[in-house]
């Protein structure tokens, strides 16, 4: 069971280091955003099954505070940070 | 044999990523990217700090790194935002950042062999040193507490922790000092899910804080932690516009951010008299002095991180005008 | 391996393919209220899946309300988030793809 936690886990990795392909294409902020929000999820999931795999029940609590923080950067950037305008030029690049 | 080798990859993986994370992080250009991957940067530390088997660590990073001081970067690209088209300070930073300066190439030189002098002294380290671990271990029983760490922290080098404290104040009086240069920016009026999140929050948060100030005493946990998790319910009210009233703003504020320090400093004064050292505890009361001096400590530093985010001072708009 | 632990291991991996095509949409959808969806449903299944996997190898019910604590939260912040992003980004004129 150990071996397919940590497994897991790397694989959760693996998808986040593909996911930050959006991060740095955007080609919005709020896709940049929306990226990093999804690696908190990532981020939660790999808490718990490294918490699983060496018996350390205090991993949970890292993750429940992740779960409870995940949602303050994006506030902070919708609320304050946000442009008004979306640079236009960066959508151009991103055309499949 | 085969946990060992995905385990290895994982931690691989890991220490690779954050390499690249921060270098993509300090050479990218586009300032809102850099604070993303800032952010990306942070969730990795903190698993790392986790493979490192050094929980309380990643309590803290998760905290601050991940939550906190992502938000704290994206108020002050707002303020730098406003600054740039209000005043034409763009144009002038962007022509700096052409080619490669002396004093970088200075930095090069000098980094990869700071690099390589702690990279020495970590790899000439027998791999199995118990450190202070094992003095701790056998001291833990008079400590009042029966996490190492928090041991460590508050009793045997709580002088540690009373400096951080007052850095954490200094810290916010520098920030106070150059207020009132930037105009705050109106905030906008927060949308009804935004309002129900916080509600939502709020409450949590601040219960989570409790939860691990307590579960500090035995357990990764503790002040620090609590009171970043308090600062997010803070922040959180104050990006949806709920500022606190002047009333608060003024005497009430200062007070709860001179709490834990000034508890620090009269317990040590305090311990200083009466067993002729500096903050050394005495047992058969450790245990309730070291929750005294958390619990101060917590909402101090919830306080000050909420008001780190707030900016410069209020009332020197008033001042002036 | 025992039963729970077959099961567990069949959660998990369900947990693991929701993840991996929450990164696929992230990666392919055409515009970012495609991409939302793979933040908001395909990784909060994904969680969810896992969280129920490990619960049912929680050593006490404590535990166990703790995982399903952090699944609600990481849903309430994935859903408000989802929905002001969405909000903002129609705001400022972001057009919706369109075949």
């Amino acid at each position: 069971m150990q071996t397919l936690y940590l497994t897991l886990a790397l694989f959760l990795l693996l998808t986040l280091g593909a996911g930050m392909w959006r991060v740095l294409r955007g080609p919005t902020a709020a896709d940049r955003m929306l990226a990093a929000q999804l690696f908190g999820t990532t981020a939660v999931a790999v808490l718990l099954l490294l918490s699983q795999a060496s018996g350390n029940a205090a991993l949970r609590d890292v993750a429940l505070v992740f779960a409870l923080l995940a949602a303050v950067t994006a506030v902070a950037f919708v609320q304050r940070a946000w442009p008004e305008q979306e640079q236009p030029q960066e959508t151009e690049r991103d055309v499949d | 044999m085969e946990t060992m080798m995905v385990a290895w990859m994982l931690d691989s993986l890991l220490g690779l990523g954050l390499l690249w994370l921060a270098w993509r992080c300090l050479a990218c250009p586009n300032l809102f990217k850099a604070i993303v991957l800032f952010v990306a940067f942070g969730l990795l530390m903190a698993l790392a700090w986790v493979r490192l088997e050094a929980p309380d660590v990643a309590l803290a990073e998760a905290a601050i790194g991940a939550g906190l001081t992502g938000a704290l970067l994206m108020v002050a690209l707002a303020q730098l935002q406003s600054i740039e088209t209000n005043g034409d300070a763009a144009g002038a930073t962007e022509k700096e950042e052409r080619g490669i300066r002396p004093l970088q190439w200075l930095l090069l030189i000098v980094l990869p062999l700071i690099a390589t002098g702690l990279g020495y002294i970590i790899l000439s380290f027998p791999p199995d040193a118990p450190g202070l671990s094992t003095a701790v271990a056998t001291h833990l029983e008079a400590s009042g507490v029966s996490n190492p760490v928090t041991a460590v922290l508050l009793n045997f080098r709580g002088y540690d922790t009373l400096l951080e404290l007052i850095v954490l104040l200094l810290a916010l009086l520098g920030v106070w000092s150059l207020g009132g240069t930037v105009p705050q920016q109106a905030a906008t009026p927060a949308p009804l899910v935004l309002e129900t999140l916080t509600r939502l929050l709020v409450p949590v948060l601040i219960l989570t804080a409790a939860y691990l100030l307590w579960v500090g005493a035995h357990a990764p946990g503790g002040a620090f932690q609590a009171g970043s998790v308090l600062a997010a319910a803070g922040v959180l009210l104050l990006l949806i516009g709920r500022h606190p009233r002047a009333a608060l703003m003024a005497l009430p504020l200062r007070l709860i951010l001179v709490l834990g320090p000034a508890t620090f400093l009269v317990i040590a004064v305090v311990t200083m008299l009466i067993e002729d050292a500096l903050l050394k505890l005495p047992p058969e009361h450790a245990g309730k002095l070291i929750l005294l001096l958390e619990t101060t400590a917590m909402l101090s530093i919830g306080a000050t991180l909420a008001a780190l985010f707030l900016g410069g001072r209020r009332h020197t708009d008033k001042e002036h005008s | 391996m025992t039963l729970i632990d077959y099961l567990t291991a069949a959660l998990l991996l369900a947990g693991a393919i929701f993840f991996f095509a929450g990164t696929v949409g992230l990666l392919r959808f055409p515009d970012v209220y495609t991409r939302l969806h793979a933040l908001t449903k395909a990784d909060n299944v994904g969680l969810g899946l896992m969280v129920v996997a490990l619960a049912i190898q929680a050593e006490s019910w404590t535990a166990v309300g703790k995982l399903l604590l952090i699944w609600l939260l990481v849903m309430l912040a994935g859903a408000s988030v989802a929905h002001l992003v969405a909000r903002g980004a129609l705001r400022r004129g972001v057009r919706p793809w369109k075949q």
